[in-house]
């Protein structure tokens, strides 16, 4: 089995590593650096739990290899949480009891952190075409919906600051 | 090699995360599928030198990966063009069409200006494909080579009369995309050859149109039609209609196209095309549909395709 050598960012940091050609970002992010606020689900692409940033884009961590991101820029939920606090999304989903068990939400919230960084003012059908790719078994997706409209409408009225 | 971690994989998760971007402990379990050579290509010709024997072209992976992880395809060797250059535009042909690279991604499709001036229909059929996350990775040319009957892709650049450039070692060639398709996830590509960009001819004049049924926003179609449209209203010359999930690839529609053909555009004849539409296909039946429910849909989806194409003919 090769081993391919791969530097990349994430969250901000270089990361120089070693990874044996069929490992995944997932397992990639969660066994190997830790990061474990990247949860797996299906493992197939369908459930969307796994969604994180590669360049500001969102990508299912479960159907890239780790050896494809060379050079690549990687966002996970713990990037997307500003130190000692919530982000105005995180913040937004606490507020409207978007998350129950949890499993979706970092893929909710990179899914929504894309979402907002290219329309701020999203009607209820574009949120719900957005997470359209992301399961919840939970919440019923309706105060998930709520949270990110939430967010939009504090991103819009501060006029500053991040998702 | 693979540093076996001497920790147990219980460790708390918080204690190594905080040495991210430091010493990288791998953990030799949760590797899905079966063990493959990876070979970044940073060339055409690196790439076609490295497909001999048992090898796999990675372009966006949303359709190989899934088959890698659940070991329904197990290569010898992934090829990965992702690095190759000059694979991933979109331009102008001087003819009034469009030529685009492989690697393409789908969300690409859906905002690049040039798409939507000259291949609307390529923009519109992209906005199906998947969900966001699937777009920003999936590739034109990986849907094409992947082959998934039931895929916008395929289906919309059949209507627009496409073909596609194939490299192989001895040099490129050229085939219309009714000859790509021969089967179920099956073309006519060597194992050697790289699909490496689609031209699509002038139809800036055609109407189009673009109509599927799924079950969830994302989901593949249980059926599509796909449509374009050449003429006038008073008179229509040409008509490509393509069916896709209604057989073991996509379909020409060519008794409904002949319904449409040296006739004037007008309410009726989307109705006179439709009846003719599930002539051409044979649907199978699946735990999402009946093969009579997609003959159905083929007739009703082929009436509202026809019905927007022949409304977006110039006056």
């Amino acid at each position: 089995m090769n081993e391919v050598a791969v530097r990349l960012r994430v969250n901000g940091r270089d990361v120089r590593a070693s990874v044996a050609a069929r490992r995944s970002l997932a397992d990639f992010l969660r066994d190997d650096l830790g990061l474990t606020g990247t949860h797996v689900g299906c493992e197939h692409g369908v459930c969307g739990a796994c969604t994180v940033l590669v360049d500001g884009r969102t990508v299912r961590s479960c159907l890239l290899l780790a050896a494809q991101l060379e050079g690549a820029e990687v966002t996970t939920v713990e990037g997307l949480t500003p130190a000692g606090g919530l982000s105005v999304l995180q913040a937004a989903f606490q507020e409207c009891h978007a998350l129950q068990c949890g499993f979706c939400t970092a893929g909710m919230l990179a899914t929504a952190h894309e979402l907002l960084a290219e329309n701020p003012a999203p009607t209820r059908a574009d949120i719900r075409d957005a997470i359209a790719g992301n399961l919840c078994m939970c919440t019923g997706y309706v105060n998930i919906v709520r949270a990110i409209e939430l967010a939009a409408r504090r991103l819009r009225e501060s006029t500053a600051g991040r998702p | 090699m693979i540093a076996q971690a001497l920790e147990s994989p219980h460790l708390d998760p918080r204690r190594r995360g905080r040495d991210a971007g430091h010493a990288v402990v791998q953990r030799a379990g949760a590797l899905k599928p079966a063990p493959f050579e990876y070979v970044r290509a940073r060339s055409l010709d690196e790439a076609l030198a490295a497909l001999d024997g048992d090898g796999k072209i990675l372009a966006g992976g949303q359709s190989l990966v899934p088959l890698l992880n659940m070991r329904l395809v197990r290569p010898a060797r992934l090829v990965d063009i992702n690095a190759v250059p000059g694979l991933d535009a979109v331009r102008a042909r001087p003819d009034g069409g469009l030529d685009v690279g492989a690697l393409v991604r789908h969300t690409d499709l859906l905002t690049s200006p040039l798409v939507q001036a000259r291949a609307p229909l390529l923009a519109a059929a992209a906005a199906h494909v998947g969900h966001r996350a699937i777009r920003n990775r999936g590739t034109v040319g990986g849907s094409l080579a992947h082959a998934d009957p039931a895929a916008e892709l395929p289906a919309a650049l059949l209507a627009l009369d496409a073909g596609v450039v194939v490299a192989g070692r001895t040099g490129h060639r050229r085939l219309p995309l009714a000859e790509l398709f021969v089967g179920l996830l099956t073309t006519s590509l060597a194992p050697d050859e790289i699909l490496t960009g689609i031209e699509i001819p002038e139809a800036r004049a055609d109407g189009w149109g673009f109509a599927e049924l799924a079950r969830r926003a994302g989901d593949f179609a249980i059926a599509g039609v796909a449509a374009v449209v050449r003429g006038g209203p008073d008179r229509c010359t040409r008509a490509r209609l393509v069916a896709f999930g209604a057989d073991d690839r996509p379909v020409r529609l060519r008794a409904a196209e002949d319904a449409i053909v040296g006739r004037a555009a007008s309410a009726e004849l989307a109705a006179r095309a439709a009846a003719e539409a599930p002539r051409d296909c044979r649907p199978s039946s699946d735990v999402h549909a009946s093969a009579e429910y997609r003959a159905h849909l083929v007739r009703v989806l082929a009436e509202d395709a026809v019905r927007d194409a022949v409304g977006r003919l110039p006056a």
